[in-house]
């Protein structure tokens, strides 16, 4: 089976880490490259960045974060936030990201998906969507960091994104972003079932319970942490120990000294 | 000294990573997708991402297809990378049936996969796999591999494998539930990695720290 991945994810506003609930409400946590430094030697599997105002003013201010990251990490690095064109993605790429996680500018024009996942391979096209429960099983997408509503459902939006050349869908939930509160396990799950392609977690973890819950339940492929590590209220170690203790399969670390 | 690395520039690929990470080892890098540069490297690496078919075009538009099998063949160190390692094989089946650089006789699959309990596994396979030494592998010393153990874990993306035809090509395996993929492959000075060194922490750092020495 494959090991699920640990992603440390990092919402990034102007020049800093910031950390917000529900995606507002925002605190500025400190310099995103001291964290993600830490992250890596930690041993996180991979790093995500958010540019979470980006697409209010229509520009990424990433790229300089990215490329200084990419210079001295050697884990995979996911960048999303104001990614409009396949030319933006493709400047992303060329500061050192891996792949490009697209929500608001996919809900606009769906073809970007399959534009980006031709003009680079599917497996940098993350199809990024933010959740908000709607009612029993249902869930909107939204974009604008949970502020604007579609009228699109999350599953089928989901299932749209895999058929339209999505490679991973990053599945945030508005509801739990930031809470503690643990992850939406059903929301999860259903887009699990819905698509072929890894599903990455994203908000609400407060526990290993937490983990273990929509790892086996939600059948997520990865999840994606911010406020427990950002806080130190956990690191990756724990996160993976607790995680293996579980019966969850996780990379199995070295720590090894660099060659 | 520092050791002189060419990565190989044809329009395709996350360069900047396998750069910082050869520069990291101690290499000096050269970008190129010039054949004469090809022809002059001391070592020489093969990057890659995205699908077969552009990636030859990509080559073959440049009129790098013969430098590069004439470099392999001056017994020189050459490093093909994901896609660049698959590229290093006579055919791929990626959406047709498409000639690669016959540098090493196989063919590229898609993966199929399953999990004990029958479940189809997602493809592509994303993520941190075990690497394993294949039975027809004595030992990794002496190669790209050298001072990696068996179980440590490097980071695949992709939707196809390489099937080498010789088991002696094979020199490192990963299980992805019931599918044998090839995570590395080797004949003679020409090493090819399916997964990511570049992305693959301080086990990847070894490997080209490994290859920079070669």
């Amino acid at each position: 089976m494959a090991n699920v991945r640990l992603i440390a994810r990092l919402d990034i506003k102007g020049p800093n880490l910031i950390k917000g609930i529900h995606l507002e409400g925002l605190r500025v946590i400190g310099d995103p490259q001291e964290h993600a430094r830490r992250y890596y030697e930690q041993g996180a599997d991979e790093l995500l960045y958010i540019d979470i105002v980006a697409s209010l003013y229509g520009r990424n201010s990433l790229r300089d974060i990215v490329s200084r990251a990419a210079r001295d990490i050697f884990i995979p690095l996911t960048v999303g936030g104001g990614v409009r064109s396949v030319d933006d993605v493709r400047d992303l790429l060329r500061a050192g990201a891996d792949k490009v996680a697209i929500n608001t500018a996919a809900v606009n024009r769906p073809e970007l998906v399959t534009e980006v996942s031709r003009a680079f391979g599917s497996q940098c096209m993350v199809l990024s969507i933010e959740a908000k429960k709607i009612g029993e099983g249902r869930w909107e997408v939204f974009t604008d960091n949970g502020r604007e509503r579609t009228g699109k459902d999350v599953v089928e939006w989901a299932r749209r994104g895999w058929e339209l050349g999505a490679g991973e869908i990053l599945l945030t939930s508005v509801d739990r972003e930031g809470t503690r509160k643990g992850f939406d396990v059903e929301l999860v799950e259903a887009v699990t079932r819905a698509c072929a392609i890894p599903v990455i977690a994203s908000g609400g973890m407060g526990t290993l319970e937490h983990v273990e819950e929509v790892c086996k339940r939600g059948r997520a492929d990865a999840v994606a942490i911010a406020d427990a590590l950002h806080y130190k209220r956990m690191d990756i170690p724990q996160v993976r120990e607790g995680m293996r203790s579980r019966g969850i399969a996780v990379r199995r670390l070295e720590g090894r000294p660099a060659p | 000294m520092t050791a002189a690395v060419t990565v190989i520039d044809y329009g395709i690929g996350n360069i900047f990573s396998v750069t910082r990470a050869l520069e990291h080892c101690g290499a000096t890098v050269l970008l190129s997708g010039r054949p004469e540069d090809i022809l002059a490297a001391p070592r020489l690496v093969l990057p890659g991402v995205g699908a077969f078919a552009n990636g030859m075009e990509g080559l073959r538009s440049r009129g790098l297809v013969e430098p590069i099998r004439r470099y392999a063949a001056s017994g020189r160190p050459l490093l093909g990378i994901c896609l660049g390692m698959q590229m290093l094989f006579a055919r791929s089946l990626e959406f047709g049936d498409h000639e690669g650089l016959a540098l090493i006789p196989g063919i590229i699959a898609p993966i199929v996969a399953k999990a004990p309990d029958g479940a189809a596994l997602k493809v592509p396979h994303i993520g941190w796999t075990p690497l394993e030494r294949p039975p027809g592998c004595a030992t990794w010393d002496a190669t790209l591999l050298a001072g990696v153990r068996e179980g440590e874990n490097c980071y695949f993306v992709h939707s196809f494998t390489a099937v080498p035809e010789r088991e002696s090509s094979r020199l490192a395996d990963a299980c992805y539930g019931d599918c044998r993929i090839s995570a590395a492959v080797r004949e003679g000075n020409v090493w090819g990695c399916q997964f990511h060194p570049e992305k693959s922490g301080e086990t990847g750092l070894r490997m080209v720290a490994n290859f920079v020495r070669m």
